[in-house]
């Protein structure tokens, strides 16, 4: 016993110098990675500040013309702007009713054991894998029918198909991590199932629930086939509105690297905020 | 975990049921409709039974559309898995950099799909973009919209960009999971990196890592946005993924019967694929 611990005690500053001499070499790796995704995003950027005549006159690797006129166009033109805050709007809205439906849901899933649960799961997980292109046409016909055509509610709920199972999946394995005992000590204490839940469970599972909502907007927000099959004008998407402009417009590069410089910025901001869970969130709360 | 049996569970899931069976279940039917009636001028319906199916099934456009696609999905596996859990082997564990290897590793998956393959487009453009400049001065010929071996290059590369982070954070959130005394027993064993690696950093991966293959395998098959804003699925049909030809087939004709079929059975694929994934997983989880 003595001997282990003193083997430890030695080995303890061998291992750290050891790490620290791994460190020294393996940066190298990661740091090239990055490299590698950062330099297609700074030639967008670099397109994005230069003027149509430079894009297709010279090449260089930096804005010699430097300009900020298409970010001018996008900021001052309606079709452009509302794109935008279409798009945030049906994701936002997405994420609070796939979030707050897949709640009672998943903690039905991690707690109780019913008739059917294993097949509903399944059921809802084949509705993540299956491809959008296949219920393109239906959709179009389904939400013309209800009188939702081109309305944000019409791609939020749409976007359900696919954000609601991994939504439930996520939580469902955030909530499986918290032991049983909390829910029957709760009971024993006298909180009611609705006090419990809001006061208690969903404090617990806050990060969960962060992850959760984070990859609902985030897959609301990439999404494009859907978002464009259920929109014309009212509710068209930024993504919708870019392919518009490359085939109307001839090729205004500049223009359409500075749009899509600007879908960066949301999804920049939402990783952010939820960067010390995202690990653990990628791996759907299952490590 | 023991779990209580209760049907009343039930009402906690109707929600959720209520709103995918809308989304899921009204299109499907209507595409089972389809799938089996011709259609005349959209509104005269005939019954035809198994015609398209049939059709679709012994079609050469279809059977090297699939073949695309395997191959698409075969690449970028072989790719992307090894890539991904190398990178996250070398990444820091602790310390100020880990945030920020995370947030920019994520970038890539959090733009939206047809921006990755405008943001490609415009980098890969023999004239105006950085690489199809480079490649070209280096005096090799580099076109992607003519050359269908360029096409898949970047196609690749353009896909490669944009996933391999995903088994990155993957692989991480296994490796972050190790207890510090595995290693330590590891290093009094004097365990070499090589078998660190293999008897302790892999199995402990095991799991996040089958999550990571089988999502880039279900993601890979559904792909459309990113390689139709990059080549169109061109040149010729060279890059035409299963995806691309359905919503071609879907928009080319005004009969929706072939179209529907293809859905079907495309549809079919996917949902073998998901059982699969979901016997996998639940095997997974119930070994730990």
């Amino acid at each position: 016993m003595t001997d282990v611990a003193a083997g430890q005690a030695v080995s303890t500053p061998v291992a750290a110098r050891r790490v620290r001499s791994r460190v020294g070499f393996s940066w190298i790796v990661p740091a090239l990675y990055i490299f590698f995704l950062l330099v297609p995003i700074y030639w967008l950027l670099n397109m994005s500040f230069k003027t149509t005549n430079e894009i297709l006159g010279t090449f260089s690797l930096w804005p010699r013309d430097f300009t900020f006129a298409n970010y001018a166009k996008i900021v001052s033109d309606p079709v452009w702007y509302n794109g935008y805050l279409n798009s945030i709007l049906y994701a936002t809205l997405n994420t609070v009713i796939a979030v707050s439906a897949a709640l009672p849901a998943a903690y039905a899933f991690s707690r109780y054991r019913f008739l059917g649960d294993k097949h509903l799961f399944f059921w809802l997980l084949t509705n993540r894998m299956a491809p959008p292109a296949i219920f393109a046409l239906p959709f179009f016909q389904l939400y013309s029918s209800v009188g939702l055509f081109d309305t944000h509610i019409a791609v939020a709920l749409a976007h359900c198909l696919f954000n609601i199972p991994l939504a439930v999946w996520i939580l469902e394995g955030f909530m499986s991590g918290v032991p049983k005992e909390i829910d029957e000590t709760a009971y024993v204490d006298g909180y009611s199932f609705q006090r419990f839940f809001f006061k208690i469970f969903i404090p617990l599972i806050a990060g969960g629930i962060g992850v959760a909502a984070f990859f609902c907007f985030m897959f609301s927000w990439v999404e494009l086939l859907l978002a464009k099959t259920l929109t014309s004008v009212a509710a068209r998407p930024i993504a919708s509105v870019m392919t518009r402009t490359i085939s109307i417009s001839g090729y205004e590069l500049g223009v359409l690297a500075a749009a899509g410089a600007l879908t960066i910025i949301p999804g920049a901001i939402v990783i952010y905020f939820v960067r010390n869970y995202i690990a653990k969130g990628f791996a759907l709360g299952r490590v | 975990m023991d779990k209580t049996v209760n049907n009343r569970a039930w009402f906690m899931v109707l929600p959720v049921l209520v709103l995918v069976a809308f989304n899921a279940v009204i299109p499907l039917m209507t595409v089972v409709n389809y799938s089996v009636q011709e259609s005349f001028a959209g509104n005269v319906f005939f019954f035809e039974g198994s015609k398209w199916f049939e059709q679709v099934l012994h079609s050469d456009r279809f059977h090297a559309a699939l073949g695309r696609q395997f191959l698409f999905t075969g690449i970028i596996l072989a790719i992307e898995i090894p890539l991904g859990v190398g990178i996250a082997l070398a990444m820091p564990r602790k310390g100020p950099w880990v945030s920020v290897c995370l947030v920019l590793m994520a970038l890539p998956l959090l733009i939206p799909w047809n921006v990755v393959g405008a943001i490609w487009n415009i980098f890969a453009l023999p004239s105006y973009g950085l690489l199809g400049r480079s490649i070209n001065a280096l005096g090799i010929s580099f076109n992607f919209t003519r050359d269908v071996f360029d096409a898949w290059f970047t196609l690749i590369l353009m896909d490669v960009w944009h996933w391999t982070s995903l088994v990155v954070l993957l692989a991480y959130a296994g490796l972050m999971a190790i207890p510090d005394a595995y290693y330590q027993a590891a290093k009094i064993d004097g365990a070499s990196r090589w078998a660190v690696f293999r008897y302790i950093q892999l199995p402990k991966m095991r799991r996040v890592l089958t999550i990571a293959v089988l999502l880039r395998l279900m993601d890979s098959f559904m792909i459309y946005t990113e390689p139709f804003v990059l080549t169109g699925g061109g040149p010729g049909n060279a890059t035409t993924l299963l995806s691309i030809d359905l919503v071609k087939i879907a928009q080319g004709q005004f009969d929706l019967g072939p179209a529907a079929a293809m859905s079907l059975i495309y549809f079919l694929m996917v949902l073998v694929m998901s059982w699969v994934f979901y016997t996998v997983m639940t095997r997974e989880e119930a070994r730990t």
